[in-house]
């Protein structure tokens, strides 16, 4: 491996994804010819690139990533294999360089029913004038599981059209799940939908992404009543608030528990030991596999 | 929001502007009488009644606020997060592998299903579902229908001692301990086996236990037919359960209501026929339904679905029997642990020749060893969601992979922490009483609502 490829150090924390050393090598990486009109497109692109490039872990061949409409949301950039600085790193790995990326859009054909759902929302979403592509950022398929991205202004709307029309008709909900990706500058906190067709044996999941800066998500218990509790709790643990809940009140932790445990950045107690005063560090800052 | 407190507390009175010039009554002990006399002394009609978090009825740690009006119960809200652990959270910090280990303490009831539903999820993920092998599935089948077993008799049995009928309990928990004893013969462990790992299962089941287990069945089957002489001819029994907790197909689909109570109200959907996994397709069995929409169809279906789950039994035994034995475990040696257990002197770990073969001949095959169990595997980064059908209803994992050892995310979606939304419909306007046995109707698991 050349000097390059060794960064001086890792990117800080809530920094934007790629230190510019290892840009340039995501772009040289890019095999020449290959890339967009737009100069912002075209760096995001190279960067998703070059994360397939460099033994990344989503290998998708369907996918033609030039006429993707949306770039792959990196979600790291990974350095050695302990994510520690300086002489930490002793498993002779400490030069890898590994770009995580997640699934990104999908192209049509879709495949199996996944089209058909599709067609049927977007028609249903752009006779009310909504439109299916203000409310529908982008569609991801993968490892057969069909999920829609969705604007949060309208996901209510988007909800209602899953569950009321006769050929969606996901009539059961499975409620709501919360993850937080705070490398995603902008949408760090995602609320993740689980529906179920009963009638026509189909699920698929639907997924709001939003500012940790402004974490308002429109509830959906309107439409869904069982997303009461789960909203609550992901309110809880995330700190999302669902604008419209009856009753936004914590659900698992005390009424009075400062901050949402599950975000990545919530503070991690260490474990004090009996020996001078030393202490187990807390497990996000101990030395682990990254 | 809520306004900020001046001092941090837990669970202590509301205190807002209505509450202000309340009469407040605690009773811990004392006669209920006496209480309801100085209540209605002082003129004040509204009492609402703590029922838990420390309750024998309340199956674990669930807190019923309820308010009543002499007998009747106006308004009832279920207050949970007692037994929160941050179970999911503490999984972010573990290896794929261990959070088996984890995610099996959720609801320690039925405990197979959490680590097949995360198996399941995590083979996903990896891609790796179809290299599963054969011998592995079937015993995760055969685990699975025998905890089903076990679970709704736990829930037969506490709902019949919970209306004072301790027989019912005896004879329940005696039969569980039939499918116990299988289980510490399988895994090990009575319970949290964490026995199903991703890619297959720790090891391969012990020679006798297909021979063990049709001898439990036959076990059961006798338990069964006490429980049924006990239980299905009781008028006393279909006097408290008939017409009490009702809840309808419309209520159960709006609340996300699955599993037993769902098919309670004539629907028959059930995730391994909905969505089979598992090779679910393949075995003969049927959804039994009922359209009575209370507690007491429930109770018929725990027992009708019993006898089905014997049934998957019974063809799970003759297709092991089939199979030849060994290979439970993909063959994929990066994500197979290098687990070759046998029993030692000081109980259960690696076996000698393993040892000796990493200790002694080959270093490559310590190294091997030594990274995949500190280290792990990784698993490519997306996110996918895995049904299993839960005794209590749709369990549902959502995991996601950054591409790293660990899970970014793992959540789980609990059938108990879903169904507890009903409590207030199934028992508002209802008797106090009445409220016991509808959330007995429920069946839930507090490991599993608070995870």
């Amino acid at each position: 491996m050349s000097a390059e490829h060794r960064p001086e150090k890792r990117p800080a924390e809530g920094e934007a994804a790629v230190p510019a050393g290892e840009k340039a090598d995501a772009a040289a990486a890019v095999k020449p010819g290959e890339g967009t009109t737009a100069p912002a497109a075209a760096v995001a692109q190279q960067t998703s690139a070059a994360a397939l490039e460099a033994g990344s872990q989503n290998v998708r061949g369907d996918v033609d990533l030039a006429t993707a409409r949306t770039p792959l949301e990196i979600v790291d950039v990974r350095t050695g294999m302990f994510g520690a600085t300086g002489s930490g790193d002793t498993s002779g790995y400490g030069g890898l360089v590994r770009t995580i990326a997640m699934p990104g859009a999908s192209e049509r054909p879709y495949g199996g029913w996944f089209d058909e759902v599709v067609d049927v929302l977007t028609e249903v979403l752009d006779e009310s004038g909504t439109g299916f592509a203000n409310a529908v950022e982008y569609v991801t398929v993968d490892r057969e599981e069909l999920t829609l991205h969705v604007r949060r202004e309208h996901v209510v709307e988007v909800a209602r059209a899953l569950r009321d029309d006769p050929d969606l008709r996901f009539e059961l909900s499975l409620g709501v799940s919360g993850v937080h990706f705070p490398h995603e500058t902008g949408r760090e906190l995602h609320a993740v939908y689980h529906v179920v067709s009963v009638t026509h044996g189909r699920r698929l999941r639907f997924e709001v992404a939003v500012a940790e800066a402004d974490p308002h998500v429109p509830s959906t218990t309107s439409v869904y009543p069982a997303n009461d509790w789960h909203e609550r709790e992901t309110w809880d643990f995330f700190g999302i608030v669902f604008d419209g809940h009856p009753g936004l009140a914590r659900i698992e932790m005390p009424d009075d528990w400062p901050g949402h445990p599950q975000r990545k950045d919530y503070p991690l107690g260490g474990i004090p030991v009996e020996y001078k005063g030393a202490s187990v560090p807390p497990p996000d800052q101990r030395r682990s596999y990254s | 929001m809520a306004a900020p407190h001046t001092a941090p507390h837990a669970t202590a009175h509301v205190v807002d502007d209505q509450t202000t010039d309340v009469p407040t009554f605690e009773a811990s002990g004392g006669d209920w009488s006496d209480i309801a006399e100085e209540a209605a002394r002082l003129g004040e009609e509204r009492i609402v009644v703590n029922m838990g978090p420390q309750h024998p009825s309340t199956h674990g740690v669930l807190r019923l606020m309820l308010e009543i009006d002499g007998e009747t119960v106006t308004e009832a809200r279920a207050g949970i997060g007692y037994l929160h652990t941050g179970i999911e959270k503490n999984m972010e910090y573990r290896t794929w592998t261990q959070g088996v280990t984890f995610c099996t303490r959720m609801d320690y009831v039925a405990p197979l299903f959490q680590e097949v539903g995360y198996c399941l999820a995590v083979e996903k993920l990896l891609g790796i579902t179809d290299d599963v092998p054969e011998r592995a599935t079937v015993i995760r089948v055969l685990m699975m229908e025998l905890n089903r077993i076990s679970s709704h008799l736990v829930c037969l049995a506490t709902g019949g001692n919970e209306l004072g009928a301790t027989t019912i309990m005896t004879v329940g928990f005696t039969a569980r301990e039939q499918v116990l004893q299988v289980f510490e013969l399988i895994t090990g462990l009575r319970m949290n086996h964490a026995y199903i790992r991703p890619g297959g299962v720790a090891q391969d089941v012990p020679p006798g236990a297909i021979d063990s287990v049709r001898e439990a069945l036959t076990q059961m089957r006798h338990y069964f037919r006490q429980l049924e002489d006990l239980m299905l001819a009781n008028p006393i029994l279909q006097a408290r359960l008939k017409d009490v907790g009702s809840l309808n197909l419309a209520a159960c689909m709006a609340l996300g209501i699955t599993g037993p109570v769902l098919r309670s109200t004539g629907l028959p959907y059930d995730v391994r026929k909905a969505a089979p996994y598992c090779g679910y397709e393949t075995y003969d069995f049927d959804v039994p339904v009922n359209d009575g929409a209370d507690s007491w169809s429930r109770v018929l279906l725990r027992m009708e679905e019993c006898y089905q789950s014997m049934r998957i039994v019974e063809q799970c035994l003759d297709r092991l029997a089939a199979l030849p034995a060994g290979g439970v475990m993909v063959h994929d040696r990066k994500i197979a642990w290098p687990a070759q257990l046998a029993i030692g002197t000081d109980g259960m770990g690696n076996s000698l020749g393993h040892i000796k073969e990493i200790m002694g001949t080959s270093m490559e095959a310590l190294i091997h060893h030594f990274k995949l169990v500190t280290e792990g595997f990784r698993v490519p980064a997306g996110q996918v969601f895995q049904s299993v059908e839960h005794p209590r209803g749709e369990l549902g994992v959502h995991l996601v992979s950054d591409g790293g050892t660990k899970p970014y995310r793992a959540h789980f979606r609990d059938p108990s922490f879903n169904n507890l939304q009903a409590v207030s419909m199934m028992c508002e306007g209802g008797q106090v009483a009445d409220v016991v046995v509808a959330v007995a109707s429920l069946d839930p698991v507090l490991g599993g609502v608070d995870r």
